[in-house]
Parts: C-alpha cells; structure tokens; sequence
C-alpha cells in the first residue's frame, strides 16, 4: 500500500513548498491548504491531529508556520520528513525575499500589487471561514466543546490576551472538565 | 565574524517569538535596528512592508532579508536556519511526547479542551484578516460608505465556490488576487 519512502518525501516537499507560497498574512492561512492536501487528499493524518498540531505549534516557541510544518513531517515520515517540510515551507519565502531585495523599490509601491494582495487576502478570510466550520463540525461535538469554542472566541477577539495563555487555559479547563467526569463516573459506580 | 552573529541573533527571534506573526516584530526590531545596527529604522518599516506583501512568515522573511543585505547569500542562509532552530528542536521534543502519551485518558482530556480552544482562535485569527479587508486598516466601522465592496464580494463568491465545488483554496486565494486586481484596473 505504501508509496517508497523517497516518493513520499518528495510529496511532502511539493506540499509544503506550496503551502509556503500562500502563506501570506499570517501562519493561519496555511491551515486551509494543509487541511485539503495532507487531511483530505492524501489523508496522511485526521483532522483532530491537525488541529493538535496547531495548538502545539502556537503555544511553542518559535515560528509557527514553521512548528507545524515540521511537526506534521515528524508525524508522517520522522525526522527526515520534518526536514523536508520545513525546508519545502521557507523555501518560498526565501527566494521571494531574495528577489525582493534586489528589485525592492519598483515593487513596494506598486498599486496593482497591493490591490491583488488586497483580493488575495479576501479570499484568504473566505478560506479560513469555510475551514473553520468543517473543523468546528468535526471538534465540537458537545456543550463543554461549544461553550469553550465561543468563550476562547470572544476572548481572543474583543481582549487583548496572548494567545498562550489563552492556549492553556483551554488545555487547563479540558483536564478539569475531564477530571470532574471521571469523579462523576466514580460516584455513580 | 558576521556570520556567527547573524545566527546567534535569529536563532533568539525564532526562540523568543511565541504566538507568532507580528508578536515577533518588536523581538526582531530590538536585534536588528537597536542592538546591531544592521537596519535603520525606516529600512526597518520597509522590511514590514516586505514581509507583509511576501508569502512565509515575517521572521524568516526579515531573517533572509537582513542576512542578505549584511552578508550576501551565505548571511541569508545562515539567518535563515538560525531562525528555524529553536522551533525544530523543540517540536521534535515535544511532537515525540505527544505520541508517546496520546493515548493516556489525561491527555485525551486536555485535548478535547484544546480543540475547539485553536479552532476558536482560528476563527477569530480569520475575522480579523476579513475586517481588515472589508474596512482597512482602520478597522470596522458603523460607516457604510467605509465597506471595501470588492472584497465583500470576492469573500462571498470563495465562500460559495469552496462550498459548492471544494476546489483547492490556492485557486480561490489566487482567483480572488487576479480578479481583485483587474476590477480595480477596470473601475
């Protein structure tokens, strides 16, 4: 059933490569094309995982889009994959600045540029928007979830609080949450 | 030697930058421009400028930007990977115990509060490049006259077209770009 280990490496570059390129706007846009190559296409891993792939790489150090990248070739092909998505999702982003540096003044005030990176990132929001239900769809599946959902929401939205503590409070009310249903379980035996 | 110092410097951005994105700036700003003088301010701006308008995350583009203005392609290189560092040892550490204790009913408890904790922040994460787009940089506004018609448009026909047909999101991203720009060329 498995594809050689030097075509799945190859894969995952290509991947990531791409999703380096439309990473632009912030590590959040990467979500929708990861979701669609590696959960939907070639369903390396499940969706639960990508999104525990992101909490993990926003509450760590370091460059987010970056943790994830590596943490999901971790995931599928150890070490060597990590190296090569991480490799694959600078990539773009390299060459592009490397480029910019040496034609920077005829680009930087550029309208067209700016009005197509205005529409780009309106497709971006219309991205995240559809992700997010699908994923809402598949990690919501209770009240605890929901409640949590809308209350992380409003937070980050309308409060200015770092998003790791925000991480780890949601992290600290599933233990709770988990506790007390284990205390209930307890009782009624 | 240049180099060593290049890398020493982004390896502590890549290390410090927690949360991502423009958390990162002032980190970067304090390296670059205040403690090594390798930018000035207003080429500072500039690279935000870059780094916004560039795909990859702002701390690789300013690693690979500073480095090649100081040290050619080699100091780019070098930035680059001192940048990247931290976030690979730490998340092989950490990827290697999430595997090895997946399973526990702990941590499965801690992650059915985590899930919808990211998904949340993903949304939010998504609505605010959406006012941005709809009102600018100002941010939202009772104003009607302050509504970007272009962009509500082109986020409801993504929208309606990742809903109906699912295509890949590149398209969309890409489709909406060229059609953002050619109706402002046309109008």
């Amino acid at each position: 059933m498995k594809k050689s280990r030097a075509a799945l490496l190859w894969d995952l570059f290509i991947t990531f490569f791409k999703i380096g390129a439309f990473t632009i706007g912030g590590g959040l846009a990467m979500l929708p094309i990861i979701e669609r190559e590696i959960v939907d296409n070639k369903q390396y891993i499940s969706k639960e995982e990508i999104v525990d792939a992101f909490a993990i790489s926003q509450s760590l150090p370091g460059v987010i889009a970056i943790n994830s990248a590596f943490y999901i070739g971790y995931r599928i092909a150890g070490i060597a994959g990590a190296v090569v998505t991480a490799i694959g999702v600078i990539l773009p982003s390299f060459i592009s600045i490397l480029a910019i540096a040496i034609l920077f003044d005829t680009v930087s005030g550029n309208v067209y540029v700016s009005k197509a990176l205005t529409g780009i990132k309106a497709g971006v929001a219309g991205v995240i928007a559809v992700t997010v239900v699908r994923l809402g769809k598949s990690v919501i599946k209770d009240w605890f979830a929901l409640i949590l959902a809308v209350l992380a929401f409003a937070v980050t939205t309308w409060l200015d609080v770092s998003i790791v503590f925000i991480i780890a409070a949601g992290a600290l009310a599933g233990y709770l949450y988990y506790q007390a249903g284990r205390v209930k379980r307890h009782d009624t035996d | 030697m240049i180099l060593l110092k290049l890398f020493w410097s982004f390896f502590q951005i890549g290390m410090f930058s927690i949360g991502g994105g423009m958390a990162a700036m002032p980190l970067i700003q304090n390296q670059v421009v205040n403690l090594h003088h390798w930018l000035t301010l207003t080429e500072f701006t500039d690279l935000i400028t870059i780094a916004e308008m560039t795909p990859g995350p702002i701390a690789i583009n300013s690693a690979t930007f500073v480095g090649i203005r100081i040290a050619g392609i080699p100091g780019a290189i070098v930035a680059t990977i001192g940048c990247i560092f931290p976030s690979c040892v730490i998340v092989s550490l950490l990827a290697w115990i999430y595997f090895k204790f997946k399973e526990l009913t702990v941590v499965q408890g801690i992650l059915s509060g985590l899930r919808p904790t990211i998904v949340a922040l993903i949304a939010s994460a998504g609505l605010s490049i959406f006012i941005l787009v709809v009102w600018g940089e100002d941010g939202f506004s009772t104003n009607p006259l302050t509504i970007n018609l272009v962009s509500v448009l082109l986020f409801t026909v993504a929208i309606f077209i990742l809903r109906k047909w699912k295509p890949n999101p590149i398209y969309v991203m890409l489709g909406s770009g060229i059609i953002g720009g050619a109706i402002d060329l046309l109008i």
